[in-house]
């Protein structure tokens, strides 16, 4: 995934410029969407509807802010649905299997977490120390990974401790705890990009040539990003968890390829360096809103893929050509 | 052809297609070994049978991405089902209507595979995800047309071309392969367009300067991929009698692995269709050898996936970087 033309950042006057605001287009497709939708659904503003929708696009979010990481270091990660799923499985089955006891789930929310950083280890492993082809190692990553979910858990089914979803569904300290999951992920993508390591991913996906000569760990940040990647990845899993309540070794696969349309959506190059977390968050609610829009449009059930296949296509071709148009 | 003789053995052997000949032999000496039988003539033409069929979306696959630029094609598995049904719906199981049922869906997804490519060449947009976007029109049509029930089947004759043994005991479905083969590598070889396609995935500046119309012939590589994959539909309906939407699914990711284990550089503009052979032919037999094992299916998966890795780490891997 590497171009031939180097964007580098430029800093000068222009300062609407894609490097400055990648995310323009995404901030303008998202408020339009939000309006259309409002016209639609009377209830589209009040704030139950409002965190029901934060939820339930919480997820594909967090898939996309993990993916993030690994496309602006100009890599790709095809296994970060199948992470979920492992997850997902891997979490549901050791609290079940420990009697759903409060230290229990401290475990398996704890394991979660590891299994998707050791999964994301794996894949930066390959890419960047093997220096396998990111698309065919993660996709090949992600079979394994997805075959491990089945040997967890053939068939979708076991159960968490009320308490799981009744606080993933409620409020602490009188926030939502979608809102705190939401928060905790933009405050770490703000602390990540004050630091050195996000300037070198950058760089590393700029031009990966000149990033090694200048003295850059390339190898180790490609892999941080892909742990980064698998972090993520599995707190979309726990927060399935958290929605469904059960497990479902199935339940990631279908999520890859939109996290990937919502980085894109979201501003952030495929060829690396330009972009950010905040469009991919953005991209993700935009595919969310569409899915609403189509529905409380009350569309004829036949016709909802084609237009919803369409809208898309428009905004990614809309926010490419724009932001080119931008560059000069 | 390259010429071997000049080679020592060890850079032979280090070539992507040698690695997957013997990737081919091993496997079928292992599969006879583990169940007696796996190598016999008979399975070893049902094996040619499916690995068709993965052929032939591969060959446009193998276009795209030759061609560089990032190229990628992730539409192949809904312009597969499109072919399929579309197909169906024209035949409706009479043999009349086969020429203009093929005629129609042939020029059907080279429309389709069209769009796709201006959309990469004038727009701009890349390939990951233009073919993304692309992918849900289709199934987004397909469903629209369908109005989500499968219908239409196959013409009985179209069933005999595919299945029915020809000559030799191969089925109709090997030939079409071969042919499709023998006329992409003489294309690739022999003709301006194919040498274009390296051009242009090789350094489109270059090719630019060179006077290689590289507009044209990227958008000809995504026409030819839709093309192909309308082939594969209809020989899938062939082989199947009639398809359900997502038949084609789960050709989107092997066709990108048969043509990366065939030794083209997903860099684009090197690489070549008889490697992409071989590929398909490798992973159907993987696929074949772990589903004769007597293990469950996420075992099988996890092998499979290991293998897969193993054979990237074989040839797959990328340049060092040098100071």
């Amino acid at each position: 995934m590497k171009s031939a033309d180097m964007r580098q950042p430029v800093s000068g006057r222009s300062g609407w410029s894609r490097q400055r605001h990648p995310y323009l287009m995404a901030a303008l497709v998202f408020v339009v969407l939000c309006v259309v939708n409002a016209a639609l659904q009377q209830t589209f503003l009040r704030y139950e509807v409002a965190i029901s929708n934060v939820a339930a696009f919480l997820p594909m979010a967090l898939l996309a802010v993990g993916q993030t990481y690994v496309i602006l270091a100009a890599d790709i990660d095809l296994s970060t649905g199948a992470i979920v799923s492992v997850v997902n499985v891997a979490v549901v089955t050791i609290i079940e299997s420990m009697g759903g006891t409060g230290a229990s789930m401290a475990l398996g929310l704890a394991a979660g977490l590891l299994l998707g950083i050791t999964c994301g280890a794996i894949n930066g492993f390959c890419v960047a120390v093997l220096r396998l082809q990111p698309i065919v190692t993660t996709f090949g990553t992600g079979i394994v990974f997805a075959g491990f979910a089945l040997w967890i858990l053939p068939q979708a089914g076991r159960q968490v401790p009320p308490v799981i979803y009744l606080t993933y569904a409620g409020t602490v300290l009188g926030v939502p705890s979608v809102i705190w999951i939401l928060a905790g992920a933009i405050a770490f993508a703000a602390f990540v990009g004050r630091t050195r390591f996000y300037k070198a991913l950058r760089a590393t996906g700029g031009n990966i040539q000149a990033a090694y000569q200048t003295g850059l760990p390339v190898a180790r940040v490609r892999m941080g990003a892909f742990v980064i990647s698998g972090f993520f990845a599995a707190l979309a899993g726990l927060a399935l968890v958290g929605e469904t309540a059960s497990g479902d070794p199935l339940i990631g696969g279908a999520l890859t390829l939109p996290s990937i349309t919502a980085v894109v959506l979201g501003g952030t190059a495929l060829s690396g360096c330009v972009g950010g977390v905040a469009g991919s968050i953005l991209g993700a609610f935009i595919l969310g809103l569409i899915s609403n829009v189509i529905f409380f449009a009350q569309l004829p059930f036949e016709w909802q893929g084609l237009v919803q296949g369409l809208i898309i296509l428009l905004a990614l071709a809309g926010g490419v050509v724009m932001a080119r148009g931008k560059q000069g | 052809m390259e010429k071997p003789s000049l080679e020592t053995l060890k850079t032979f052997i280090k070539r992507p297609l040698s690695i997957a000949v013997i990737a081919i032999l091993v496997l079928l000496v292992g599969g006879e070994l583990l169940s007696p039988g796996f190598a016999s003539p008979r399975q070893i033409v049902a094996l040619l049978t499916i690995a068709a069929l993965l052929g032939v979306v591969a060959a446009g696959q193998n276009l795209v991405i030759l061609g560089g630029r990032e190229g990628i094609d992730l539409s192949v598995g809904g312009v597969i089902s499109f072919g399929a049904f579309l197909a169906g719906n024209l035949m409706q199981q009479s043999d009349a209507n086969i020429i203009h049922a093929v005629v129609l869906v042939l020029g059907a997804t080279f429309l389709i595979g069209m769009v796709t490519g201006l959309g990469v060449t004038f727009l701009r947009i890349p390939p990951l995800v233009m073919t993304l976007g692309m992918l849900g029109v289709v199934q987004g049509g397909l469903v629209l047309l369908t109005r989500g029930v499968p219908s239409g089947r196959a013409a009985p004759l179209l069933g005999k071309i595919v299945s029915d043994p020809v000559i030799l005991g191969l089925p109709g479905i090997v030939y079409i392969w071969i042919l499709v083969g023998i006329t992409l590598s003489w294309v690739l070889r022999r003709t301006t367009f194919g040498l274009n396609v390296y051009a242009i995935g090789t350094n489109e500046t270059a090719a630019e300067l060179a006077g290689v119309p590289v507009r044209r012939t990227r958008v000809m590589v995504f026409a030819l991929s839709g093309f192909f994959s309308g082939l594969t539909g209809i020989l899938l309906l062939g082989y199947t009698e009639y398809v359900f939407i997502g038949a084609g699914d789960q050709y989107m990711l092997p066709s990108i692995i048969a043509v990366v284990i065939g030794g083209t550089s997903l860099a684009g503009g090197s690489g070549g269709y008889v490697g992409t052979m071989a590929g398909a032919v490798v992973l159907i037999l993987l696929q074949n050898i772990l589903t004769t094992l007597n293990i469950p299916p996420f075992g099988r998966q996890i092998i499979f996936g290991v293998t897969l890795l193993g054979l990237m780490l074989l040839y797959g891997r990328q340049r060092r970087l040098r100071g």
